[in-house]
């Protein structure tokens, strides 16, 4: 029981109740805040881990032919082939809003594309294994975008669910019961009055009675 | 690394605090998203955990050359956790 230090009067007991009113609204509509979050982020987490496990794995064989085209090039020539790409990648964010958290929307745009062919060299002087890593990272590229913004949103939405939570229960086992007890203390504190006032005006009617009466 | 060849930005960093400020570099220049290997990314949580909670920049470790370590998935749960309150998905790891 924790009463809060307010003065017993009808004034601090009208407002408390207003106060009251007002806490399980907003517990209320942060529970459903929280249980509608808590719905999309297991959505989000769920994809988020399978587009990782298909990333990851995709990735490392592409690293893998990368390592293996690496070997069998000489460093300087490996470097040169790829230092001018032949295009350009950008991304373009949009924002969209889940349960009024901004989650960023990613979108990846060529920017320019210079000829036809993807390899920034020429096939001679360069090793097969190296058109292999760059074809397989192309393919992996659009997944690793798409990758980046589930798990942002996944990131974001974790955090936001924590901070829902925290008010959530903070109203429920803190504010609401604090109110509640406070109110409580004051009727009763009221109530007290009245009795001992109507007490006392009895006692002394009684008294005046006596006076008169004699 | 390969990714040059497709068109992405490459920045090389090869200890904790040069990775701590090329990031912050490309952040502030507005960069969207941000690759970094899992080897590095476990040097830098402080960085990490700055933009985590920002819409911009994403950043998503990647396995490098040495193949995963599992550093993202651990982040991961870490999110479940930090959400639910327990690992909802500690069966399906097992597997």
């Amino acid at each position: 029981m924790a009463v809060m230090r307010v003065n017993p009067t009808r004034i601090e007991l009208s407002s408390l109740k207003k106060r009251l009113k007002t806490a399980t609204q907003g517990h209320k509509l942060l529970k459903d805040k929280r249980d509608e979050m808590m719905r999309r982020f297991v959505e989000v987490v769920r994809q988020n881990r399978q587009l990782r496990i298909e990333v990851e794995a995709e990735l490392e064989s592409a690293l893998a032919d990368f390592v293996m085209a690496r070997a069998s090039m000489d460093t300087a020539a490996l470097e040169t082939a790829i230092l001018m790409p032949t295009r350009q990648i950008g991304i373009e964010v949009h924002r969209r809003n889940v349960m009024s958290v901004n989650v960023p929307e990613l979108e990846m745009v060529e920017e320019h594309h210079d000829d036809t062919s993807s390899y920034p060299y020429g096939l001679l002087g360069t090793s097969g294994d190296l058109d292999e890593a760059i074809a397989a990272l192309d393919r992996v590229l659009a997944k690793l975008v798409q990758l980046a913004e589930v798990e942002k949103t996944a990131n974001m939405l974790a955090d936001e669910i924590e901070k829902t939570r925290r008010r959530v229960n903070a109203l429920e086992y803190v504010m609401i019961p604090d109110l509640q007890d406070t109110i409580r203390y004051i009727t009763m504190k009221l109530d007290e009055n009245e009795r001992s006032s109507l007490t006392r005006l009895m006692k002394v009617k009684s008294m005046l009675a006596e006076r008169d009466g004699v | 690394m390969g990714f040059k060849a497709l068109g992405l930005t490459v920045e090389y960093a090869y200890d904790a605090e040069k990775a701590g400020f090329a990031i912050h570099r490309l952040a502030r220049e507005g960069t969207a998203v941000i690759f970094v290997t899992e080897a590095l990314a476990e040097q830098i949580p402080e960085t990490l955990e700055r933009y985590k909670s920002s819409m911009l920049p994403a950043i998503i470790p990647i396995p490098g050359n040495e193949g995963s370590r599992g550093f993202a998935m651990a982040n991961l749960s870490q999110n479940v956790e930090k959400a639910v309150g327990v690992n909802i998905f500690v069966n399906e790891e097992g597997e």
